[in-house]
């Protein structure tokens, strides 16, 4: 009982560093001011490393739970839409990654932002209507393998030094 | 202790294949969309997915679209010169606005937030009301 009661508050506190991530995103001006969907995915280094410490069950609670908060706070339908497309694709592809341990958590981290800018296309594609989607997904790929470099390194470090008894 | 370093640079190469194979598809990509596709001759421009009209390259022209259900969202689309491009939008990010002004066959400007989107086609009839005579 002790240990269950543990595991959800430190759950809760995963949430809400996730939400904080969100939010410290939404301030950062945008590098590109013509490329929008271009996001660090800072909220992935705590699903990232909850993937390595936790496993996949509580990474994709965590992830799910984050991503309804955040639409439901800073967004609407169509953000919802577009974040759990992202969300959902980018956490399978981590978690068989992970499972196949091929990757160090850098490239698990990469496949995943490519992944998650992917699952947004592919909702975009299927909302508008339209194929002609190949121009942003080239963009997106790139960015979100830069994007994905800097989180797996920091999911990394995480995953090295955060001890046993913290979590 | 050393099979779990061999194990980790193992990794990390594969990282690196990853990486590359990622960063090249999506250069080759870009490169196939910029280059290798022929002009079109028209624009067609659909909100929601329902198609909103069928413009000639031709013929320089100012549209403005009105999109949402209240009609709040706005976007002006420019042809000039034989080319498409995104003047103004009350969109918040502003991407279209910002793409570049395209003229070959399938090449298109998305505007997600008040989805409008408008792609260069090819030998599609042109229904401008100019043309009824
Ligand atoms: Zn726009």
């Amino acid at each position: 009982m002790k240990k269950k009661s543990k595991t959800v508050a430190f759950g809760g506190i995963c949430v809400a560093l996730a939400l904080i991530f969100a939010y410290i995103e939404v301030l950062i001006p945008p590098l590109f001011t013509s490329l929008p969907g271009i996001k660090m995915g800072l909220p992935n280094i705590i699903i990232v490393f909850l993937l390595y410490r936790k496993g996949p069950v509580f990474a994709g609670i965590v992830s799910l739970v984050r991503i309804l908060l955040v639409s439901m706070l800073f967004g609407n339908m169509m953000a919802l839409m577009y974040s759990l497309a992202g969300g959902v694709l980018s956490l399978l592809v981590m978690i068989i990654l992970r499972k196949l341990s091929f990757f160090s958590p850098v490239g698990v981290s990469v496949a995943g932002g490519v992944a998650h800018n992917i699952g947004q296309i592919i909702m975009a594609a299927l909302l508008l209507e339209t194929s002609e989607l190949g121009y942003y997904l080239a963009v997106l790929a790139v960015t979100g393998t830069v994007a994905g470099v800097f989180i797996g390194l920091c999911g990394a470090l995480l995953i090295k030094r955060i001890p046993d008894k913290l979590i | 202790m050393n099979n779990k370093k061999s194990a980790k640079k193992h990794s990390l190469r594969n990282d690196i294949i990853l990486i590359t194979a990622v960063i090249l598809a999506a250069v080759i990509g870009l490169i196939y969309l910029n280059f290798f596709r022929s002009p079109g001759d028209s624009v067609t421009v659909t909100v929601d997915g329902e198609v909103y009209g069928v413009y000639p390259l031709s013929r320089d022209i100012c549209e403005d679209i009105y999109s949402g259900s209240n009609n709040e969202n706005h976007n002006r689309f420019v042809i000039k010169d034989g080319k498409a491009f995104m003047e103004t939008a009350t969109c918040p990010d502003g991407i279209c606005v910002g793409h570049k002004s395209i003229f070959r066959n399938g090449e298109s400007i998305v505007c997600l937030p008040n989805r409008v989107v408008i792609t260069v086609t090819l030998g599609e009839k042109t229904d401008s009301p100019d043309v009824i005579i």
